[in-house]
């Protein structure tokens, strides 16, 4: 049984971690704001995300299952938010020039 | 080598790769930028030292309300640094990276040479955790061992408020805080505004509230409610209290002055300033601390919002 929540739990991180470092790769290797910006929310959203899901079994208690689920939602929210400033201010960059 | 220790020795790089980037980058801005994500790694060295209250304060404050600080001094320095374009003389700086090798110096022997084991008295603070049935031995040690250091640092707090205010205009006096942020209402930044707080306020009351027996306490917990408060301001859905208001002097007041009338009840019925009869510790300290937290918003937000700006009228 705990072999079974070690390998999940290692899976959803490495998965986790592969989406962190393609988002990385995006943040420095993509051309302009729009398309980084794209890149970023991917690694937060969805590398976060399968982080989350891969600690959610070896969590002690129904609790602290909340609590790294509500730790994911938070940050799903403040970078759904970031990124949509971000964008607007820098398409309003562009069509001020 | 295990993976915790190569983790460590990476994360030791990089904070201080980025201190010397913060310090050498040309741009306020860049600067900035590069403080606040020192700040927030700096709290994860702080975990790793197992200092979780030290780290959650370092990241409320040296990751973010500090860094929305630099951020509103970096935009306001913006208009004005292609004018000050005249680097400090020779003398000056070799004067400056001296003092600073120095006091690294120091510090780096301070450290080197700290005696084997290194004295504590953590022990001693566990020892006595029940004299006031909390269980977080830095709450102990912040609120009962060494009270009257966490009293004279809210003090404190009210002189750097009363030093910001003092920057004002005489027009301006009794008036309102910074400038009236404005925003699109069915934007997004007023749509975050709306939906955090709730949550926020949550937080940062459980926050307060485990910090007697976990880490947390008033000082995070008031972090986190300034920054929702912040966050409504910058928004536009609320302004910033004209600073005249008996309400919010009352508020600012109400930490350390609470904290005082008990250190002087303590003088007068027990055996000492500040000596919490036992039975009564745990009640005295979380009333002290319902107060403080209030406070240490109110203060981190006025801090945050600058000095009056603009007359009542």
């Amino acid at each position: 049984m705990s072999l079974a929540r070690d390998i999940m739990t290692i899976s959803a991180v490495s998965a986790g971690v592969f989406f962190f470092l393609a988002g990385t790769a995006g943040l420095l290797r993509f051309p302009d704001t729009l398309t980084r910006l794209h890149a970023l929310t991917k690694a937060d959203n969805l590398g976060l995300g399968l982080v989350v899901l891969g600690l959610l079994p070896q969590a002690g208690s129904l609790r602290e299952g909340l609590k790294l689920v509500s730790i994911w939602l938070l940050v799903l929210l403040a970078g759904a938010t970031v990124s949509q400033l971000i964008a607007r201010t820098a398409r309003q960059g562009e069509t001020a020039k | 080598m295990n993976i915790a220790t190569i983790f460590e020795v990476v994360l030791a790089a990089v904070v201080l790769g980025l201190g010397i980037w913060t310090i050498a980058v040309r741009e306020t801005y860049s600067a900035t930028v590069g403080f606040v994500a020192y700040g927030l790694l700096v709290a994860l060295i702080w975990v790793r030292l197992d200092a979780v209250d030290v780290a959650l304060t370092e990241a409320a404050i040296g990751g973010g309300l500090g860094g929305v600080l630099l951020l509103g001094a970096a935009a306001r320095l913006r208009d004005a640094e292609p004018t000050v374009a005249e680097a400090p003389g020779m003398v000056t700086r070799v004067s400056a990276a001296a003092l600073s090798a120095l006091t690294a110096a120091a510090l780096a022997g301070a450290i080197v040479f700290l005696p084997d084991p290194a004295p504590t008295l953590a022990p001693t603070v566990v020892a006595h955790a029940s004299a006031t049935s909390l269980a977080n031995p830095v709450t102990n040690v912040l609120m009962a061992f060494r009270a009257m250091d966490t009293m004279l640092e809210k003090v404190v707090l009210l002189l750097a408020i009363i030093g910001v205010w003092s920057l004002a205009p005489d027009n301006a006096w009794g008036g309102h805080p910074g400038p009236r942020h404005q925003a699109d209402p069915d934007g997004i930044l007023v749509f975050l505004a709306r939906l955090l707080p709730p949550v926020g306020i949550v937080v940062a009351i459980y926050i307060f509230w485990t910090g007697a027996n976990h880490p947390g306490g008033a000082f995070q917990g008031g972090a986190i409610l300034a920054s929702m408060w912040v966050l409504a301001i910058m928004a536009g859905l609320t302004d910033t209290p004209s600073i005249g208001r008996r309400w919010l002097r009352f508020v600012l007041v109400a930490g350390p002055g609470l904290f005082l009338l008990v250190g002087l009840g303590g003088l007068w019925f027990g055996t000492a300033f500040l000596a919490y009869p036992p039975a009564l510790a745990k009640p005295l300290i979380l009333g002290i601390e319902v107060a403080m937290i209030l406070t240490i918003a109110a203060t981190l937000g006025l801090l945050l919002a600058g000095a009056p700006e603009r007359s009542v009228k």
